[in-house]
């Protein structure tokens, strides 16, 4: 078996973008829709026109975002198999299984009842057609669940187990990958940080219409619907982020040490640096700038535990592929002689760490030969890229930050009625509109950045995922991808702006 | 009845369903765009064509989510071993899948009759081009597709995009493409007014007739020019999943194996040219909506047929027979065929009494004038 390091970078960079492009859609898709069922049940409860006009406005925006979302969604769910044959095969009987439900219960659900959203003002009663927006909404919730149970199980693959009958892992245990810690923390992380989006958007394109004096009584309805909600999703995204950041202190501690730069084990409670420039070669992190115990209280919500740095996180992976080794010669075994019962049990013990043993196929094709700088060297490369994640993470901290200001102070104003007595606010509201993207891609990097080098933690090492394909072929579909993607995102902001530009007065009420 | 070998058949069956909804549901909407171009002659017959799928498409896109998670969970060596051998093939499928939603909601934003013509012929080519390409992977699935495992089951692929493009698998990507312009001319029959729906109606006809045609054609060339595959010896049918584990050789005509070993098998494809024959008849009275039920029910029978012929096999190897995909090793674990069945058999009939509600509303016909009075709410 060789593997092609051009494919496996091909693949990664096609599947990293083709996410991140899906993911310009998704939270605004999140966010959205739940604004959407709040202004027509507003418009239901009151009875008063513009609410009706305001959720057919930014339901015209909602789906020409809906139909990017779906058709880019589509290459994600191929692409598994298309690129990533071998991680299909190995883990495809646990990663499936929420994909598929994801279809069932969530994404059916949406895209039935959108058609109806768009073409059944005039088909239903009004209590009809709000019934139809929320069910929009809970489908768009629940479909990131799923998906968010799918990612966190590669972030921490619990309910488990190696089969060496079929060369692959196999559930054990599915309500421990249901309820996994790390998914349900994800899960409402995202979507609040969708909601966010949801907010900024209307928030800013609101304020330009009352920086321009259009469709006053419009925009300030929007905005004040967008500063509570913005608000409270605002201050959500920041403390479930730290709830996020504190399952994966629990589950991946190599990742919170890479994104702390962190390279030996302080004493507990550890502080932390809010500047820094980290030295991957040099194992070290130059003009640090440490808040003290901060840290260990995240991470630990403790002031006892120490958070272990990763020049100790290497030594205990070391530990892990001299294990992993054990098993992986009672699989060798099992190969020419099915029915050892001995070389079954060895594998069972030492089964969990397999994954480590793995990581020596980039180091040498005769894994069983392995020597002790082998080891070490498939050890330090459980070390992902420091640099971007530890940027990454505190630049998205910190737009998490600003969108707490910004939706107080929106909530204050809104409150006050004193939304359009401040064009400097306006204007800061309307440059705002590009920052939940960059925080929300941001924290895709910090997630999957973080992963490596795994594609399921510990268990499956990225390099070994990829389908057997030429690097020519992924060339051509790259290219093809990038191409096609960015015509289609030219076409798709051109019309968001056309649509903003004619303003919602197509449908105000005769 | 839970146990490993009927879950086994069961989500056999489900993958026909699927496969199925996904022919049915998203079919129309492919061969309405198909037609695009030839049903409407001006802007608004157009406008007219589209809208009749306007309020759908992303429900019945769903359909062919749903069956790529459906075999992922649980068929993931058959999802890992067609999507990457079939590499460029799903590249053009998905190309034009995602030209398709996005034509639908960026054609009628923009006046300018240049721009709309271009989105049209984008709706043509993204309804064509899956539509030939599937039936072209279905052609392949039954001549065998060059692939073999190493002993950690990583797969190698030895064939190219234009191997798949040989004469057989061509022919069954007319077959496919013809019955999809049928259902889709079928489809516009009953939900567009006229001169659309008598267009759609005539075209239908034509394509259904050459359909039976082909089907046939396609029929006889399976029995008398192509090798079938057959499990040598007994195989175990709740072993493990892995398809090194049997012994498989080719067998001329072998396709026809079960036909012969369960003669109520033939139902499938007289469903075909039956469901197929009654769509011609129907529409040439104008009885729409009957037509449109016959027609899907001649494309399950078309589906049907194929998984007959070849079953158990999913996908079988040219390059190394044994190591083809069988319903018996292919699979996934026995507790996740049992948990996914469950979570189907919940959401499955609440997706179809839902959808059929959306329908319900939605009903009558597109008309001329409805697209005109209706511009800001429609397509």
């Amino acid at each position: 078996m060789n593997i092609d390091m051009d494919v496996v970078q091909l693949s990664r960079l096609q599947f990293g973008l083709t996410a991140l492009y899906h993911f310009l859609f998704v939270p605004l898709t999140l966010g959205l829709a739940v604004l959407l069922g709040i202004m027509e049940s507003v418009y239901v409860m009151t009875g008063r026109e513009i609410w009706k006009q305001m959720t057919r406005f930014w339901g015209l925006l909602f789906g020409i975002n809906f139909a990017m979302g779906v058709a880019t969604g589509i290459t994600m769910e191929f692409q598994f198999g298309m690129n990533w044959a071998y991680y299909s095969h190995y883990v495809g009987d646990i990663f499936g299984a929420p994909l598929a439900i994801e279809g069932l219960m969530a994404f059916f659900l949406e895209a039935t009842f959108i058609g109806l959203f768009f073409f059944g003002w005039d088909r239903l009663s009004k209590q009809a057609h709000l019934a139809v927006t929320w069910l929009v909404a809970l489908g768009s919730n629940l479909s990131a669940l799923w998906i968010l149970i799918a990612n966190g199980w590669m972030q921490n693959p619990v309910g488990a187990r190696f089969n060496p009958d079929t060369m692959r892992m196999e559930v054990t245990d599915f309500m421990a990958v249901l309820f996994n810690p790390v998914a349900q923390a994800k899960f409402v992380h995202t979507v609040s940080a969708g909601y966010v989006t949801g907010a900024v958007f209307v928030l800013s394109i609101s304020a330009f219409y009352l920086l321009r004096g259009r469709h006053v009584e419009l925009a300030i309805r929007s905005m004040t619907v967008a500063a509570s909600f913005g608000l409270a999703s605002a201050l959500s995204v920041v403390v479930l982020g730290d709830e996020s950041g504190y399952t994966a202190g629990e589950n991946q501690k190599m990742k919170i040490a890479a994104i702390e730069s962190m390279w030996e084990t302080e004493p507990a409670p550890a502080s932390f640096t809010i500047f820094g420039l980290p030295n991957q070669a040099l194992h070290r992190t130059d003009y640090e700038l440490r808040v003290p115990w901060m840290l260990g209280l995240i991470a630990t919500r403790s002031i006892d535990k120490k958070v272990p740095g990763i020049n100790e996180l290497v030594a205990e992976a070391g530990q892990r592929v001299r294990s992993g080794l054990v098993a992986h010669a009672a699989l060798e075994t099992l190969r020419t002689d099915r029915a050892n019962t001995a070389a079954r049990t060895r594998l069972s013990e030492h089964g969990a760490d397999l994954g480590y043993a793995l990581l020596l196929r980039k180091i040498r094709p005769d894994i069983a030969n392995a020597a002790e700088a082998d080891v070490q060297a498939a050890a330090w490369s459980t070390v992902p890229a420091v640099s971007p994640l530890f940027w990454s993470f505190r630049i998205m901290v910190g737009l998490g930050f600003f969108f707490i200001a910004l939706f107080t102070l929106a909530f204050y104003l809104a409150s006050a009625r004193k939304l359009r007595a401040y064009p400097l606010f306006l204007k800061i509201a309307m440059c705002s509109l590009p920052l939940p993207w960059i925080a929300a891609e941001l924290g895709w990097i910090v997630a999957e950045v973080g992963r490596q080098p795994w594609v399921i933690d510990g268990v499956l090492p990225t390099f070994l995922a990829v389908s057997s394909l030429s690097a020519g072929n992924v060339l051509t579909t790259l290219i093809g991808f990038i191409g096609f993607y960015s015509a289609l995102l030219v076409v798709d902001i051109y019309l968001m702006i056309k649509t903003v530009r004619l303003g919602p007065d197509v449908f105000a009420p005769e | 009845m839970f146990d490993y070998e009927s879950m086994r058949l069961v989500w056999w069956a489900l993958l026909g369903i699927l496969l199925i909804g996904f022919a049915v549901m998203d079919g129309f909407d492919l061969g309405a765009a198909m037609l695009l171009p030839f049903v409407g002659k001006t802007d608004d017959e157009r406008r007219v064509v589209i809208n009749t799928v306007g309020p759908v498409w992303e429900g019945n896109q769903v359909w062919f989510i749903l069956g790529g998670g459906a075999i992922f969970a649980a068929w993931p060596t058959l999802y890992a071993v067609a999507f990457s051998g079939f590499y460029l093939a799903m590249f053009l499928i998905l190309c034009a899948l995602i030209l398709r939603p996005v034509a639908f909601k960026f054609r009628s934003k923009v006046p300018n009759p240049t721009w709309r013509s271009i989105w049209d012929w984008a709706l043509f080519v993204a309804g064509t081009v899956p539509s030939l390409v599937f039936g072209v992977a279905f052609g392949n699935v039954i001549l065998g597709v060059p692939f073999r495992f190493d002993d950690t089951m990583r797969m190698t692929y030895e064939g190219t995009l234009f191997g798949l493009l040989n004469p057989f698998a061509l022919l069954c990507g007319l077959v496919s493409v013809a019955m999809l312009a049928m259902h889709g001319g079928a489809w516009l029959a009953m939900k567009a007014a006229d001169p659309v729906a008598a267009r759609a109606a005539t075209i239908a006809r034509g394509a259904g007739i050459l359909m039976i045609l082909l089907f046939a054609a396609a029929g006889l060339w399976t029995a008398f020019g192509i090798d079938g595959y057959r499990i040598m010896g007994a195989m175990a049918h709740d072993g493990p999943s892995n398809p090194l584990f049997k012994q498989v050789t080719r067998v001329a005509g072998g396709w026809m194996a079960n036909y012969r070993a369960f003669p109520a098998t033939i139902a499938a494809p007289l469903l075909a040219i039956l469901g197929t024959a009654a769509t011609v008849a129907l529409l040439g009275g104008r009885h729409s909506i009957p037509a449109l039920l016959t027609s899907g029910l001649g494309v399950a029978g078309v589906i049907a047929t194929a998984g007959l012929a070849v079953f158990p096999f999913l996908l079988p190897s040219s390059l190394d027979p044994k190591a083809s995909l069988t319903v018996w090793d292919s699979s996934s674990s026995h507790h996740t065929l049992v948990i996914m069945l469950g979570v189907t058999v919940v959401f499955l009939p609440i997706i179809l009494l839902y959808t059929a509600w959306v329908y319900r509303i939605l009903r009558g016909r597109v008309t001329i004038a409805y697209v005109i009075g209706n511009k800001s709410s429609t397509y």
